[in-house]
């Protein structure tokens, strides 16, 4: 039988074929019902939508979070502005309207125009963006004569509002319209499309996932002048999560004051849990700038100053820590054993190292320090000798496990790693082996070490905390519009295991210990920056910006501003259980007792004092 | 060594049929596309004409060969056609959210259209050897099988679900046609309900069932594709008895309705003609069909016949689905209409299922006595 039909069974195949062609003539009659359904039986209601009216899709932006600070202070908000839109096809003639707006408005006629013709429009029934953000007054005279003004459509828009300008600038960042190439990436901007709004730096940015929120639309049925008919189907907008931070704005402005005129940075946090309570980067630039587009002229400006205001100086501005890192290579130089505390060293000012001299920054020499007195002099002598024990590598095996030399991962964009050298890194690097004396200069900061304030803030944080190294967050909580707290989209609370200093108890009180001489002792380098009753520990730093290398005999000339060396303080308090750690770099600010400490002690002072003296403190 | 014979036996009327959904393809691309837009007109429809010009080309070169070296090279080319997809996913071009396209210069190629016709191919040369008039056992199909599911999975891996999915109706269709046993007819049908019934319980995610239901139910998504069907059906309703007239149509001058040029080009040609001109390309787009199955019918070799009714099935399907969802009758996939709707590849696939039908119904007499005629 199988034979016969592979030669060919007509009959069978007829049957087979048949029944094909049934399923063909029923599924095409289908088709011809329904068009005859759709075209005859309907054809006159849909005639109707496509004459009279149209089905159009207004989209319906979300609502971006707001951003407060830890008190629920609002820093971020939106405000109503208007933008004028018109739609071309039912504006016609589009001259003869754009000639009455403007003649309504007071807008430049020409400026409409360029508006209109700026592109070739292949769809007449899209808006098209007069101008953004018009004032109260055209906005009246637009609803005055809204019968004369057929296509016209003045659409709300939420602005970025940043309430207090300058004030945090770097880290809430700001937002802007979203580019070409941001679009190109599906994975970020998959559902966006041009003209809509993105964070562009600092929290606006990292953050700009949760803030931004679901867009929703609706399909409306306009009428021939444009105006909504009915509404169809609406998809509500999802509005974007509410920023709870850190951030105390109290401290932030009262440290953004006493960084006025100052470069440099400040980073202020509470030691026990990373929480970053101020986070200043000087000067800065009022982010109310980039909503609307930036000025141009604003723009040069920015980025001819050479101080670099739109730089986040705290997560991004790699300082040699100067004397600050004294702290690492004590701790370090106690738990290797090449010192205890009853090693002692003879600074006579300078340091004999083969054939060459290194400088301690006081001429006269210190005598006879130990670590503690070392420390909170900041004998440089007895450090060269530590460091010199240690050895470059041992040194960074420290420096690093104290989480240096790596971005800290707090919730901000391009964070800078800072650097620890080794021998391994210099040959890499220059492609020559480490030379010994290189080691003298990287052991009191000088050398290639790099780091940046917000580092050393969580450096000083974990030796106050006595041992927990804080992994510094910006955010306190995230809720949602309705103020439902939102667990597990902060992408800093991912890691969470703890990490601490690699230090023995007694270690670390000694180390302690000089630094609360540094402030509270009668040689203390910061002594002039003692609070009654408040114990600060901290300390000092002069960075130099030449010469990095105290090698060299150099002379104590008046230098450029430029060249004066940076100035740093490290600090927490008070010394038992400390509640603030503080980071100040001020650039060229020559010697960190004489302009960093003095920040750092307002700041202390104005965290650790009771609430009603701390709101007349703010006041003043 | 060109047989006269070829030009004696020649399919004027068939090929005909074709020419003229070519010409309403034309003219319905230039409406859609270059009249009443505002800027410069569009110039696709020439590139159309073009690839038009390509296919007729291409559907010569399909028409030579005598579709018997077909059954000796299917593996061949189905081979080399899984190769093509399998490149698609390794070095594929980006392009509304899924990799489909191969790029070789200036030419775009979508290997998936090509697949189908190679499908066809396979299951045509298997089929013409194993089927019985009691119909195909459950063991006979495991070939076809695997055979469809190598480049099932390619394609879906694209991901382009409509193509996917109309590679197994061509198949399924193949198969029911060449007869299946009924148990084992009624055991795929419990046997594919119960694994789309696990997988929607076990396996599927949240955000993926959201897709399938909004794929099923486009009002679940008023501001995507049930804003594109609302849209769709204005048009069509709106063309009435007679139309708007040709270029005339105002929704699709507004670029009311997405993709006007490629997937829902039917609504502006409906649009424009109304029911008597969309009723006419609906019958012509039938008769066709019918056609395509006679020329089946007509064809003394097993391979020639589900061939025919293999490639029959690949434009019935097309077209079925596509107006169908155009009218909102179907759920929106990407499935161009053929003859008609933009884009080269599945032109190009088009004609070469036309051109197989020429080649066997013109080849239904001479070929009989066995011989292979080039």
């Amino acid at each position: 039988m199988s034979a016969y039909i592979r030669s060919g069974d007509r009959e069978w195949y007829k049957k087979r074929l048949n029944g094909g062609i049934l399923c063909v003539v029923a599924a095409f009659s289908i088709l011809i019902a329904r068009l005859f359904h759709l075209q005859i039986i309907e054809g006159e209601e849909y005639q109707r939508l496509s004459l009279n009216n149209c089905i159009r899709l207004r989209s319906v932006p979300p609502s971006r979070g707001l951003i407060f600070d830890r008190d629920g202070r609002l820093l971020v908000d939106n405000r109503p502005s208007f933008n004028l839109l018109m739609v071309l096809k039912d504006a016609a003639p589009v001259h003869e309207t754009i000639h009455r707006l403007s003649v309504y408005t007071g807008l430049p006629e020409g400026e409409l125009l360029e508006a209109v013709n700026v592109r070739n429009r292949r769809n007449s029934y899209k808006p098209v963006m007069l101008k953004a953000d018009i004032s109260r007054d055209v906005l009246a005279a637009i609803e005055v004569n809204r019968y004369d003004l057929p296509g016209v459509v003045v659409d709300p828009q939420p602005k970025r509002f940043y309430v207090h300008g300058p004030s945090a600038a770097h880290l809430l960042g700001y937002i802007g319209e979203v580019s070409p190439g941001e679009l190109a990436d599906e994975a970020l901007y998959g559902d966006l499309s041009s003209g809509d709004f993105v964070g562009k730096f600092g929290l606006e940015k990292s953050m700009d996932r949760l803030l931004r929120g679901e867009p929703g639309g609706r399909q409306v049925e306009v009428s021939a002048t444009g105006q909504v008919v009915k509404v169809l189907r609406t998809v509500e907008a999802q509005p974007g999560l509410n920023l709870f931070l850190t951030i105390d704005h109290d401290l932030q402005a009262k440290a953004e004051a006493l960084m006025d005129g100052i470069t440099g940075s400040v980073v202020a946090m509470d030691p026990a849990t990373g929480h970053v309570l101020a986070l200043v980067s000087s000067p800065s630039f009022d982010p109310n700038d980039f909503v609307g587009g930036l000025d141009a002229a604003i723009w040069d400006e920015m980025l001819l100053n050479p101080h670099a205001p739109l730089e986040n100086r705290a997560i991004k501005g790699e300082y040699p820590p100067a004397s600050t890192y004294k702290i690492v290579t004590a701790m370090a130089g106690l738990e290797e054993g090449v010192i205890d505390e009853k090693s002692t060293a003879f600074c006579p000012g300078y340091y004999e190292f083969g054939d060459r001299i290194f400088r301690c920054w006081k001429k006269s020499g210190h005598g006879t320090v130990n670590v503690i007195s070392a420390l909170s002099q900041s004998c440089d002598v007895f450090f060269y000798q530590v460091g010199e024990k240690l050895g470059v590598d041992r040194l960074a095996a420290y420096a690093l496990a104290f989480a240096l030399g790596r971005a800290t991962g707090i919730q901000l964009d391009r964070e800078a790693d800072g650097l620890i050298p080794t021998s391994r890194w210099k040959l890499a690097r220059f492609g020559e082996p480490w030379a010994e004396g290189e080691t003298l200069p990287v052991a009191i900061g000088q050398g290639f070490n790099l780091t940046t304030p917000l580092q050393m803030a969580c450096l000083t944080s974990a030796v106050g905390n006595g041992g927990p190294i804080p992994r510094p967050t910006l955010l306190d909580r995230i809720e949602n519009a309705d103020g439902q707290v939102v667990e597990g989209k902060d992408p800093q609370a991912a890691g969470t295991e703890m990490r601490f200093l690699p230090v023995s108890p007694e270690n670390l009180d000694l180390v302690r210990e000089g630094l609360r001489r540094v402030v509270n002792g009668p040689h203390g380098t910061a002594r002039g920056s003692k609070i009654e009753g408040i114990e600060i520990c901290g300390k000092t730093g002069t960075g130099q910006v030449i010469g990095r290398d105290r090698s060299e005999d150099t002379q104590e000339v008046a230098l450029p501003a430029h060249l004066m060396p940076h100035a740093w303080f490290v600090a927490y308090a008070p010394a038992e259980n400390p509640q603030i750690a503080v980071a100040v770099i001020v650039e060229n600010g020559e010697h960190g007792s004489g302009t960093a400490a003095p920040i750092a002690r307002e700041l202390i002072r104005m965290h650790l004092v009771s609430g009603d003296e701390r709101t007349e403190t703010a006041d003043v | 060594m060109f047989d006269r014979r070829l030009l004696i036996y020649f399919n004027w009327g068939f090929f005909g049929l074709v020419l003229s959904l070519v010409c309403v393809g034309i003219v319905t691309l230039y409406s859609a596309v270059a009249v009443g837009t505002a800027g410069p007109p569009s110039t696709l429809y020439i590139k159309q004409i073009t690839w038009y010009g390509i296919g007729l080309f291409i559907l010569a070169i399909v028409f030579m060969i005598d579709y018997r070296y077909f059954d000796r090279w299917a593996y061949v080319v189905y081979g080399a056609c899984l190769i093509l997809l399998a490149a698609v996913l390794l070095f594929g071009r980006y392009g509304g959210g899924s990799k489909r396209w191969l790029g070789f210069g200036p030419v775009h190629l979508q290997p998936s259209e090509l697949v189908k016709i190679a499908v066809v191919f396979v299951l045509a040369h298997y089929y013409s050897r194993v089927m019985e008039p009691r119909g195909l056992t459950l063991r006979e199909l495991i070939k076809p099988i695997i055979l469809v599911g190598l480049p099932f999975v390619l394609i879906v891996k694209q991901p382009d679900l409509g193509t996917a999915m109309l590679v197994v109706l061509i198949a399924a269709s193949i198969t029911v046609f060449v007869k299946i046993e009924w148990k084992t007819l009624i055991f795929f049908i419990f046997a594919g309900a119960g694994s789309a019934a696990m997988a929607w319980l076990f396996f599927l995610k949240s955000y993926q069932k959201q897709r399938i239901m909004t794929f099923l139910d486009p009002n679940r998504d008023p501001l995507g594709t049930g804003y594109h069907i609302i849209q769709s059906k204005i048009a069509v309703g709106s063309g009435r008895i007679s139309g708007k007239g040709l270029f005339q149509g105002t929704q699709n001058t507004l670029s009311f309705i997405p993709e006007q040029h490629t997937d829902f080009i039917f609504s502006v040609w409906a649009e424009e003609v109304g029911f008597i001109g969309s009723a006419c390309v609906i019958l012509a787009f039938m008769i066709l069909i019918i056609w395509g199955l006679r020329i089946a019918h007509e064809c003394r070799d097993p391979f020639g016949t589900t061939l025919s009714v293999g490639v029959t099935a690949m434009i019935f399907w097309q077209v079925v689905i596509n107006i169908g969802m155009i009218m909102g009758l179907m759920p929106v996939v990407g499935m161009p209409l053929p003859f008609i709707s933009y884009g080269g590849s599945s032109i190009v696939a088009v004609i070469v299922c036309v051109g197989i039908l020429l080649n066997v119904s013109t080849r239904r007499f001479i070929a009989r006595d066995g011989q292979v005629i080039g």
